[in-house]
C-alpha cells in the first residue's frame, strides 16, 4: 500500500545504532483515530517530546506525506517511527510507532499494521464522540488481541466532554475507561501521560531472539535509490545485512542491503531483532513482488510455519478509466505504470469502448482507493480522465459449471449459458444521530439492505445492515453524507458472495446502445433504475438539431424510454460587421466544447454523463 | 451627390464604409453595443478625427469603388447635418463611389432627431433605417426608449416622404408577448408601408441592465419554443406582405435589401472607423481584421496622435475567413458559394456532414450555393457548430 519514500528519509547516514534485546523494554503500538480526531497531531507530539526532530524540522503532521493524504487527513500507507522514551521509573523504552493507514479500503492493511503490535491507542475527539470507521478498527485491533488506551483528545475545546465520551466508548465498545488519558494535541496537555500510559499499560511483545527468522512483512514501498523498502516486525530471531531472507508465499529469495529503522529519519541499523518494528532494502525491484502479511523467514533456517492470516490483496470495485483527450492513451499506460510501481494492490488492463475509446479497465481495493489512484493520475499526470461507473466483480456460474469473474457489465455473457450469477455483499456499521436515522433506514432499504442490528448509544444510533456491494460502490456514501448532513459516519466489510436475481442493463442513445453505461441490476430494481438513467441522460446530453431517443433495455426489451427533444431555435439574432470576430470566436468555442464530447454516432455526450447519469435521487 | 432609387445590388460583395457615432441621449438596458452617453461632446473634433481615420484607410485600400457608406452607432443621428455632409463630401473625395452608392443612416424616432432628417437628406444620406422598436407605448417604456409611438409614426411619415428608402427596427419576443399580440403588431407595422424591416428577438446580452434584471428573475423573456414559434408568426405574417426574409432578422423585397448589410453577410471588405469599429480590409491578397479603441476619449486621443485608433491588424488565415464567411453567408436567403469556400478553406467540407445535414431539411443546395433552410436557418448556430467543426 505505500507510496512513497518517507519525505525526510535522508538523515543520519549510516550511523549504526548499538542493537537492543531486552524485549521487555519494547514497546509496538498503533494509534487507531477517526479523521479529524487528531491522529498525526498526536504522533507529531509524541515524536517531538521523545526528541525524534528538532522543532523546526517539525512539519504539520510529519507522518502523512503525500498532498492527498494531508489533504484528506486520511493515512493511506503505513508507517513507522521509533522513539527512546525515559519512563518516570528510570528505563529507557523503545517505542515503535505504526502509523496505520486509515480507511476501509485498506481494511486488510490496516489489520496486518495491527496484527504487527501489542496495543494501540484509541483516540476519539472529547467533543464528537466514537464514529464508525473507528469502530471497524477498534473491532480488528480487539481481534488481534491488543490492549487499548482510550485517549480523549480536544479536552481543551468548550464543546468537549470526556465524561459522556467515556461512558459511549463503555457503552458501544465495551472498553474500560478508567485509565483513559484527558489529552489536547494541540496544545501538548497530557502528552506525557500518554507516553506513560504506552509503557505501562501496554504489554512487550513476546518472541525468541534466538529462533529462526520470522517477520512479517507490514508494509512496502518504492524507493528511487534503494528500490523496494520494506517495514517489517521481527517475531523470532534477527534479520541484518547478507543475510539470505526468503519470502514464504513465493519462495523468492533475497540478499538483505540494509536493516533500519526511522526516527522518523532513516537510520541504519546493525540488525532487527525480536520485537522490533523496522525496515530492510534488498534489491527487490517492484512493490509487487512483495505482499503485505507475507512472512519473510531465513533461507538456509527456515521458520517453522508462516504467519497466520496471510492473504493476497485482491481488488474489490472495478472501473473504467479513458483520457478524455484520447491521443493521451500512452501517456496514462505509463502514468498507470508508474503507480502501480508503488501500489501493487491497483490492477489495471487494456479496455476499448465503443463510447469511450481506448483506455483501461482498473480494479481498486474499494472507492476511496479508487479516488486516490484517479485523483493522483489527473494531478500529478496532468490526464484528465473519464470514469465510468464502478462495478463489483460477480462471480458467473455456467451452464457448462465453469465460474467467471466478470469485472466489467460489458463483457456479460449469453444469459442462456448463465445458470445463476453471484454477487458481493457487504456488512455495514453506521453511527447516525437520531435525527437522521428514518433517512438513513430508508436509504439503506431502497438500497436492498438488510437490517441486522440497531441500538443506541446517547442520542446516536449504531446500525447494522447487510447490504450489496454493488448497491454501494456507486454513490451510497454520498448520499448518506448528504441525507445526514455530513452527520453520520459509515464502514463496512465484504463478508460473503450470494445469488442474485441479476440482469445486464443496456443504455440505447439514438437507437444505438452505449457500452459505457451499461450496469448490472437486480431485475426488481431495473425499472425504477432505467427510467432514473434515461431521465438523468434527457437533462445531461444536450439537444441536437434532431430529436434523440434514450432507452434502458433489458435484452432486447425496453423498459424505459425519453425523448431529447430537437433544438427549437438557436439563431443569434444580430450578426453585422461588428459582431464577425466575437461571433466566430462563439463558434470557436463550440466547437472545442464538442472535442470534449464523446461521439456516438450523431450523437455527442457529455463526459459527465457517464458517472452523472447512475447517480440515484432515492426520493 | 448620387440618385439613388434604381437596382443597386449586382451580387458581388462590394466594399463599404462604416462610420460609427459612439454617443447616444440615453443608454438603452438591452443594448451591449460600444454607445456611451456624453452630452458636452466636441462634435466638430470627433468628426475631424473620424475624416483623418478615413483618410488613413484610403491609404491601405487605395482606390477601390465604395458601393454603400453606413452610419451606425450610438446614435449617428445625434450628428448634425453639416457633420454627416462634412463626413459624406471627405468619403467622396477619398474613395470612387459606384453609380447609386447607398447611403444609410439610423436615426431614432424621436422628435430632436426627426428635426435633421431633411438635412441628412440634403447632405447625401439615400436610406433611412428608423429604431422604432416597438407599436407600444408600454413596451417602448420598458425597452427604455425615449419616443413614443405616436412619434415614431410621425418619424416614419415624415422619412417615407424624405428619403427613397426607409426601413425600421423592431424588437420582438418580449417578455409575456404572445403570438396573436405580435401577429397584430407586426401587420400594422407593415401597414405603414416600410419596404425594409428589421425584425429581431430581443436577447439577453451580458453586461446589460436586462442581464441583470434577467439574473434577478425579474425579466423572463420566451423560452426557446414560443421564442421558435414568434420567429414562425414573423415569417409567416412578413412572407404574405411579400417581403420574405433575405437574412434571418431582416426583411425586404428583393430589390429594396440593405446594400450595405449585404456586404457584411456576402464577406466582402468593408472599412470601419470610428470609436470600437471593425473592419474586414484585403491588402495585397491578404484579408485583415481591423478594430479600433473603444473608448471615445481615448480613440480620439490616439487619431489626433497616430492618424487612426486602430488597435487591430490582424492577419485572418484562410480556414478562418472560410468559417466566417460560412458563418455570415447562411444567415443569407441566398446562401454561400461552396467552392468559395473551398478555395478559403483549402478543403472541402465532408460530404457525410453535408449528406445529413441536407437529408434532416436544415440545409440544401443550388448548384455551387448552399443554403439555410427556413427551418436550418431557425437553428443556425447548431447547423454551424455541427458543419464547421
Amino acid at each position: 500500500m505505500a507510496i512513497a519514500t518517507n519525505a525526510l528519509a535522508e538523515g543520519s547516514g549510516n550511523a549504526i545504532s548499538p542493537a537492543m534485546t531486552d524485549l521487555s523494554k519494547i514497546r509496538n503500538f498503533s494509534i487507531i483515530a477517526h479523521i479529524d480526531h487528531g491522529k498525526s497531531t498526536l504522533a507529531d507530539r509524541l515524536i517531538q517530546l521523545c526528541g525524534g526532530l528538532e522543532a523546526r524540522e517539525m512539519k504539520e503532521q510529519v507522518l502523512d506525506n503525500m498532498e492527498i493524504e494531508r489533504e484528506r487527513g486520511i493515512t493511506i500507507k503505513a508507517q513507522t517511527v521509533r522513539l527512546d522514551y525515559t519512563a518516570a521509573d528510570g528505563e529507557t523504552y523503545m517505542l515503535n510507532l505504526i502509523d496505520t493507514p486509515g480507511h476501509v479500503d485498506f481494511a486488510y492493511e490496516v489489520n496486518r499494521s495491527l496484527a504487527a503490535c501489542e496495543g494501540s491507542l484509541l483516540v476519539v475527539d472529547a467533543s464528537q464522540g466514537v464514529e464508525a470507521q473507528t469502530l471497524a478498527n477498534v473491532y480488528t485491533a480487539i481481534e488481534v488481541d491488543h490492549d487499548i488506551v482510550p485517549v480523549l483528545n480536544k479536552v481543551d475545546l468548550p464543546a468537549a466532554d470526556p465524561e459522556r465520551v467515556k461512558q459511549q466508548i463503555e457503552d458501544v465498545i465495551g472498553l474500560d475507561t478508567s485509565q483513559s488519558v484527558e489529552i489536547s494535541a494541540k496544545t501538548g496537555l497530557g502528552i506525557d501521560s500518554v507516553l506513560e500510559a504506552i509503557v505501562t499499560q501496554l504489554p512487550a511483545p513476546k518472541g525468541d531472539p534466538d529462533g529462526a527468522l520470522k517477520a512479517m512483512l507490514v508494509d512496502s514501498w518504492y524507493d528511487a535509490y534503494l528500490g523496494v523498502v520494506v517495514l517489517v516486525r521481527i517475531i523470532d530471531g534477527k534479520m541484518k545485512r547478507g543475510q539470505k531472507v526468503k519470502m514464504m508465499s513465493n519462495n523468492t529469495v533475497y540478499t538483505v542491503d540494509q536493516v533500519g529503522t526511522f526516527r522518523p529519519k532513516k537510520e541504519v541499523l546493525k540488525e532487527l531483532n525480536a520485537g522490533e518494528i523496522g525496515f530492510f532494502t534488498a534489491a527487490i525491484k517492484e512493490v509487487a513482488d512483495t505482499s503485505v502479511g507475507d512472512t519473510v523467514t531465513e533461507d538456509k533456517r527456515e521458520c517453522d510455519a508462516p504467519l497466520d492470516g496471510f492473504q493476497p490483496s485482491k481488488p474489490v470495485v472495478f472501473c473504467g478509466l479513458f483520457p478524455v483527450d484520447t491521443s493521451q492513451f500512452e501517456d496514462l499506460r505509463e502514468a498507470m505504470g508508474k503507480l502501480r510501481l508503488n501500489d501493487a494492490s491497483f490492477e489495471f488492463e487494456m479496455e476499448t469502448s465503443a463510447a469511450l475509446g481506448f483506455g483501461f479497465r482498473c480494479g481498486f481495493l474499494g472507492l476511496l482507493h479508487l479516488e486516490i489512484v484517479r485523483d493522483r493520475i489527473e494531478r500529478e499526470f496532468n490526464i484528465e480522465l473519464i470514469t465510468t461507473a464502478p462495478s463489483v466483480v460477480y462471480n458467473l456460474y455456467m451452464t457448462d459449471g465453469e465460474m467467471l469473474e466478470m469485472h466489467n457489465p460489458a463483457d456479460m455473457p449469453d444469459v442462456m449459458k448463465i445458470d445463476h450469477i453471484e454477487e458481493p455483499w457487504i456488512t455495514a456499521n453506521i453511527l447516525v444521530p437520531d435525527d437522521y436515522l428514518g433517512s438513513v433506514l430508508k436509504l439503506c432499504e431502497d438500497r436492498r439492505g438488510i437490517q441486522q442490528d440497531l441500538t443506541y448509544a446517547g442520542s446516536r444510533a449504531m446500525v447494522v445492515y447487510r447490504l450489496p456491494l454493488n448497491e454501494v460502490v456507486f454513490d451510497f456514501y454520498d448520499r448518506l453524507k448528504s441525507i445526514s448532513r455530513g452527520y453520520a459516519s459509515f464502514d463496512y466489510n465484504i463478508d460473503s458472495y450470494e445469488t442474485g436475481d441479476l440482469v445486464k442493463m443496456s443504455i440505447l442513445v439514438n437507437d444505438e446502445p452505449v457500452d459505457a453505461l451499461s450496469t448490472i441490476v437486480h431485475r426488481e430494481r431495473a425499472e425504477s433504475r432505467g427510467r432514473s438513467m434515461c431521465e438523468k441522460l434527457k437533462d445531461l446530453i444536450p439537444r441536437h438539431l434532431f430529436k434523440i431517443p434514450v432507452q434502458a433495455a433489458l435484452g432486447g426489451r425496453i423498459v424505459a424510454r425519453e425523448t431529447i427533444a430537437a433544438m427549437r431555435k438557436d439563431v443569434t439574432a444580430k450578426c453585422y460587421g461588428g459582431d464577425v470576430s466575437r461571433k466566430r470566436k462563439l463558434l470557436d468555442k463550440q466547437k472545442e466544447g464538442k472535442k470534449k464530447m464523446r461521439q456516438f454516432g450523431r450523437v455527442e455526450i457529455p463526459q459527465e454523463a457517464f458517472i452523472s447519469a447512475l447517480k440515484m435521487d432515492d426520493n | 451627390m448620387q440618385e439613388a432609387n434604381a437596382p443597386l445590388d449586382d451580387g458581388t460583395p462590394g466594399f463599404g464604409i462604416y462610420i460609427h457615432w459612439p454617443f447616444c441621449l440615453s443608454k438603452c438596458p438591452y443594448c451591449d453595443f460600444n454607445s456611451h452617453v456624453d452630452r458636452k461632446v466636441d462634435e466638430a473634433r470627433f468628426v475631424d478625427a473620424i475624416i483623418t481615420e478615413l483618410r488613413h484607410n484610403r491609404e491601405l485600400t487605395g482606390p477601390r469603388p465604395v458601393t454603400s457608406i453606413f452610419f451606425g452607432g450610438g446614435t449617428p443621428s445625434l450628428l448634425t447635418p453639416q457633420s454627416v455632409e462634412r463626413l459624406l463630401i471627405a468619403t467622396h473625395n477619398l474613395w470612387p463611389m459606384t453609380n447609386h452608392v447607398e447611403i444609410s443612416m439610423e436615426a431614432n424616432p424621436t422628435s430632436v432627431e426627426t428635426a435633421y432628417l431633411q438635412g441628412y437628406r440634403a447632405a447625401g444620406v439615400t436610406r433611412l433605417s428608423l429604431g422604432v422598436q416597438a407599436l407600444r407605448d408600454e413596451d417602448l417604456r420598458f425597452l427604455g426608449r425615449l419616443h413614443t409611438v405616436g412619434e415614431a409614426l410621425q418619424a416614419v411619415k415624415l422619412a417615407r416622404e424624405t428619403f427613397p428608402r426607409i426601413s425600421f427596427d423592431l424588437i420582438y419576443a418580449r417578455p409575456a408577448q404572445t403570438a396573436q399580440d405580435w401577429k397584430q403588431e407586426l401587420e400594422e407595422a407593415i401597414s405603414y408601408a416600410a419596404d425594409h424591416l428589421s425584425l429581431y428577438q430581443l436577447t439577453i446580452e451580458p453586461g446589460t441592465p436586462f442581464e441583470k434584471l434577467h439574473h434577478a428573475g425579474a425579466l423572463i423573456p420566451p423560452d426557446p419554443e414560443a421564442a421558435a414559434t414568434l420567429y414562425d408568426v414573423t415569417q409567416d405574417v412578413c412572407g404574405n406582405a411579400g417581403l420574405d426574409a433575405y437574412e434571418v432578422s431582416n426583411h425586404a423585397r428583393t430589390t429594396d435589401a440593405c446594400r450595405h448589410n449585404l456586404t457584411y453577410w456576402r464577406y466582402g471588405d468593408y472599412v470601419g472607423v470610428g470609436p470600437g469599429a471593425h473592419g474586414r480590409i484585403t491588402l495585397n491578397g491578404q484579408k485583415r481584421a481591423t478594430e479600433t479603441l473603444l473608448m471615445p476619449t481615448e480613440w480620439l486621443t490616439q487619431v489626433e496622435k497616430l492618424g487612426h485608433g486602430r488597435t487591430r491588424f490582424d492577419p485572418v488565415a484562410g480556414e478562418v475567413q472560410a468559417d466566417e464567411m460560412m458563418m455570415m453567408g447562411l444567415r443569407l436567403s441566398e446562401g454561400v458559394s461552396l467552392s468559395r469556400f473551398q478555395t478559403l478553406r483549402g478543403q472541402s467540407i465532408s460530404s457525410d456532414k453535408l449528406t445529413h445535414l441536407q437529408q434532416d431539411g436544415f440545409l440544401t443546395r443550388k448548384e455551387d450555393r448552399l443554403i439555410a433552410t427556413p427551418k436550418g436557418r431557425m437553428v443556425l448556430n447548431g447547423v454551424l457548430k455541427e458543419l464547421l467543426s
